[in-house]
């Protein structure tokens, strides 16, 4: 049957109707997430972003002083002018960004071996105690990135700059040269032998993806083992490693834990350093100048990335699906091999631990005599000559706060932070093909490349004073939650999606036909699919949040103050011994809370990164 | 109560790609209508329209007479409230919840009373054979248990139409058959207007009352299974229906015959344009081992028996023609052949347009 042609409506009809339409696709509940997602990814993301480059472009009350004529609020370059030119941009900017940039290369690169190497092992050869050096291969990044680098100190400490000496020292007799107790050495080691674990998740996922057919067609064609791995393996784990290399080396680029421990002490700055140097001295848009250009380094390195693998496919590829994979024979070395890797990961988890606990019962820094042990550390009263007349970290109520403190922000972190990746992957899967939809994904990966304490920089820049209705948030514990959310968003979008994906939109449309409205789908159908997930990103979250400390290092007030926080301060106070049973604290609060949440419902750190 | 459908003029667009392109189709109360096309082809889309799952771009839909969907009057009802159930190429049973919970979601959501719960899903369950699995969860079935659970969730909460998307594609071949006759005897004993999607047109022909053949989101012909079989509107239509495929032979009218080259098939070419292209069915063929009064010689180029049938492919020159037979054919591979074309049973299609070419009496 034909059916006639609709007669066009009046006007006002059709207007009408199109309202309705309009209200109707406002409704939809993909639309309705996109929209609150955009506002508050808006604030959290785009307005600081803002704030901050206006800050570099115009005229701060501070610059009066060498430049009386100046108006503040006027546009002006002057600050970008000061920091490329001239002696000062060679002391803030140049030196320090030289820095950070060996410093990340070379970390990224040490990581890249030691975690690509790893993964072959676990993944690809026939190397007995896999399954135990592959729990054993994720636990240093279970620990903040900063252990290392403090137990370092313990270790490797000379009496140039500290006073006391390390165990180096104690043991050898002698003390170590300057270059392996500070400055690049050490920080590049340190931080590879945190970060290695992204490329051991990325390189392991993609080598178990990997079907081997592939390289069995190659052997069939008579391609010998080498010539096999280099070019038909290799090539295919690439995408993993790039997607490392950019994780690592902008993490490594805005990492300010360690630079600030291996480095400061020698006068060894790096960007991360400097930001907050400028920031002490209260030069803002100096801070922010650098920040900017940290951001720049990301976006460079982000843009390679795609260059050189095509799309941003490159962390999408790394997809576990389990194929057969084939075995290399290690043959008689397989358990020199095994027993070198165990004393390797020993060596960066246990004996770091261990220095730690032994610094810690030491009454006197670098007195390694027994008589020298003591718990006044510990437990000590208060008031003695020891830590600033501070009593022992157990029985310190300020470290008790401090801790409830970072528990309750890793806590309340994770708890936002999932329930946006599972709004923001609903909006993303389910407005598929839609520009919304786009401009949700773009928007949420914006704080991939923002590196940690640029992002706290931001928010400072933001949140002193009052912006429209919010009020003024620094200095309190929401401005911390808030950076911290924002911080994850890439990621916790990134878990969201895939957990979406795998959802399905069947499911939710069966509830859809069965007249069920959008709370109830949520609430009975999307919620409970996607609970997995769900925990893993809470989990990575809380952990990471737990050890963040370059994000908020800006952040923090007394009131505020966090462990993670808590230990940089006792360090610059001279008070490392207490900084490192902070850290063990730190560290135990972790593996607990690692332990339950891994209990629940499939919840797994893999998970959380999306694999 | 029957419910009828009608839709006017539904046009559906993904970014630049029509979906639906205009499509107007009735469907009558009680009907079994099978939306019938390649995949690509809108059917699918049409399908969710119709749920309410797709927000169409133009154009209205009636379930009943209740108005569903209006773009001009900026109209659209929620699923949940077209009182109808959908049944999904992958079953979608919530894989949380068990069988028993999967039937009684919707009916929470009607707030129906716990005893009427009950009953419903132990009739429903009764109906596609499945008393007793009501603690299973959907894992621990197999896939054609899965799939009668799917029916048995959408016969609980008894909508007024059945809407299926492929029911049946993920099952193995055997249970594929056995669900068919299921779903034709659900549908005599629950009499609800049912919208069917599929590609296989098998399955088209064997189940439906009606069909709507679909082709790049334009409906090409409605019919009957048997119109749709023996009177292809078009080329295309002629082409996907039928297994063996129709041949498809093109010639030039001369008079009231038309000339293939290699021999003249004479017929009632009235209203024809000169190039015209032949649909003869392989069954339609007649065939002989000796030569008989208009018939044509052929050589069997390939004999292909399948127990209650056999498919040979005969050849003149550059001609190929299928020829179905029934039983295992005694004809041997390079015999000489000699088809038979009953002018009744061949369809003339307009080279040009591909439409078929109704005699003018």
């Amino acid at each position: 049957m034909a059916a006639p042609a609709v007669a066009r409506q009046p006007l006002p009809g059709r207007l009408e109707a199109s309202s309705r339409r309009f209200v109707r696709w406002l409704r939809r509940p993909q639309v309705i997430l996109s929209l609150i997602m955009l506002f508050l990814m808006f604030y959290m993301i785009i307005i600081p972003l803002y704030r901050m480059v206006m800050t570099t472009v115009t005229w701060q009350p501070r610059d009066l002083i060498g430049n009386p004529e100046a108006e503040v609020g006027g546009l002006t370059l002057y600050h970008y002018a000061r920091m490329v030119t001239g002696a000062l941009g060679k002391i803030y900017l140049y030196t320090p960004l030289q820095h950070s940039l060996t410093i990340a290369t070379g970390a990224t690169l040490l990581a890249l071996i030691i975690g690509g190497s790893l993964a072959w092992l676990v993944i690809r050869t026939d190397m007995p105690g896999r399954r135990l050096v592959n729990q054993l291969a994720l636990l240093p990044y279970i620990m903040p990135s900063w252990t290392l680098a403090q137990a370092w100190l313990v270790f490797f400490k000379n009496r140039h700059s500290g006073g006391t000496s390390g165990v180096f020292e104690y043991l050898v007799g002698a003390s170590p040269p300057d270059w392996l107790s500070y400055g690049p050495v050490p920080i590049m080691i340190c931080s590879a032998l945190h970060y290695y674990t992204f490329f051991f998740l990325f390189v392991s996922a993609a080598l178990m993806s990997i079907d081997s057919n592939l390289e069995e067609v190659g052997e069939l064609a008579g391609a010998s083992r080498g010539r096999i791995l280099r070019k038909i393996t290799f090539p295919l784990v690439m995408p993993a490693i790039l997607s490392g290399v950019i994780m690592t080396f902008s993490k490594v680029m805005g990492t300010f834990g360690g630079p600030n421990i291996l480095g400061t002490p020698v006068r060894y700055y790096v960007v991360a350093t400097m930001i907050r140097g400028s920031i002490g001295v209260g030069d803002k848009a100096d801070a922010f100048v650098l920040a900017i250009i940290l951001i720049l380094f990301s976006l460079i390195i982000i843009n390679l990335n795609q260059k050189l693998v095509g799309t941003r496919k490159s962390y999408e590829t790394i997809g576990g699906r389990g194929f057969v994979a084939q075995v290399s024979k290690l043959g008689k070395l397989k358990k020199v091999i095994l027993a070198g890797v165990i004393v390797f990961q020993l060596l960066v988890i246990f004996v770091p631990l261990g220095l730690l606990v032994w610094s810690s019962l030491m009454l006197q820094d670098g007195n390694y005599s027994l008589s020298n042990l003591s718990l006044q550390h510990w437990i000590g009263p208060r008031g003695t000559i020891y830590n600033h007349g501070e009593p022992g970290v157990l029985l310190n109520p300020k470290i008790w706060r401090t801790a409830w403190n970072s528990i309750r922000l890793a806590l309340s972190t994770a708890f936002f932070t999932a329930l946006f990746g599972i709004f923001i992957g609903y909006a993303v899967v389910k407005g598929r093909g839609t520009r919304l939809s786009k401009l949700v994904e773009q928007l949420a990966f914006i704080p991939y490349v923002i590196p940690g304490i640029a992002f706290g920089a931001v928010y400072i820049a933001m949140f002193v004073k009052p912006l429209g209705p919010i009020p003024a948030l620094y200095g309190t514990f929401m401005l911390l939650v808030v950076v911290s959310v924002a911080d994850k968003i890439p990621y916790s979008s990134r878990s969201g999606v895939s957990a979406m994906m795998q959802v399905g939109r069947e499911l939710e449309e069966a509830a859809q036909v069965a007249g069920a409205n959008v709370v109830r789908r949520f609430r009975a159908i999307i919620f409970p699919l996607t609970s997995a997930g769900f925990v893993s990103g809470f989990l990575l979250t809380f952990i990471t949040v737990m050890r963040e400390l370059s994000l908020i290092i800006l952040l923090v007030t007394p009131d505020t103050q966090v462990l993670a926080s808590q230990t940089m301060f006792y360090i610059e106070n001279g008070d490392g011994q207490m900084a490192n049973i902070v850290i063990l604290i730190l560290i135990t609060i972790v593996a607990i809370g690692n332990l339950i949440i891994s209990r629940f419902r499939g919840g797994s750190l893999k998970k959380g990164l999306g694999m | 109560m029957e419910t009828a459908i009608t839709i006017n003029n539904l046009t559906k667009n993904f970014g630049d790609v029509v979906a639906v392109d205009d499509f107007s189709l009735s469907i009558n109360a009680g009907a079994f209508l099978t939306l019938l096309g390649p995949s690509g082809c809108g059917k699918t889309t049409l399908l969710r329209c119709i749920a309410g799952l797709e927000d169409p771009d133009g154009g209205e839909i009636y379930i009943g007479d209740k108005l569903v969907f209006s773009h001009s009057r900026g109209v659209s009802l929620p699923p949940g409230q077209r009182n109808l159930g959908l049944v999904f190429q992958n079953y979608a049973l919530w894989p949380h919840m068990t069988v028993y919970k999967n039937m009684t979601f919707a009916l929470e959501v009607q707030k129906l009373s716990k005893e009427e719960m009950d009953r419903r899903v132990k009739e429903s369950l009764a109906e596609v054979q499945m008393d007793g699995y009501e603690d299973r969860y959907p894992r621990e079935m197999s896939g054609g248990q899965q799939q009668r659970i799917a029916l048995a969730r959408m016969l609980a909460y008894r909508p007024q139409v059945f809407l299926m998307d492929e029911p049946l594609s993920n099952l193995d071949a055997r249970l594929r058959m056995d669900m068919r006759a299921e779903l034709k005897h659900l549908h005599h004993v629950a009499k609800a207007t049912t919208v069917y999607v599929t590609h296989d047109q098998v399955e088209a022909l064997t189940m439906s009352t009606a069909i709507a053949v679909m082709k790049e989101g334009v409906l090409q012909q409605l019919g009957s299974p048997d119109a749709i079989y023996r009177y292809p509107a078009n080329l295309f239509v002629a082409d996907f229906i039928g297994n063996p495929k129709v041949n498809l032979l093109e010639g030039v009218v001369k008079g009231s015959s038309v000339d293939l080259g290699a021999f003249q098939i004479d017929m009632d070419t009235s209203g024809a344009p000169k190039r015209v292209v032949i649909a003869v069915r392989p069954e339609d063929v007649l065939i002989s081992s000796e030569p008989i009064p208009g018939s044509v010689e052929f050589t069997a180029y390939s004999v292909l028996p399948s127990g209650a049938d056999s498919t040979i492919v005969a050849q003149l020159g550059e001609l190929e023609i299928t020829v179905r037979v029934m039983g295992i054919s005694t004809i041997n591979m390079d015999d000489k052949i000699w088809l038979v074309f009953d002018p009744q049973t061949l369809n003339l299609y307009d080279q040009e347009s591909g439409e078929r070419i109704v005699a003018i009496d």
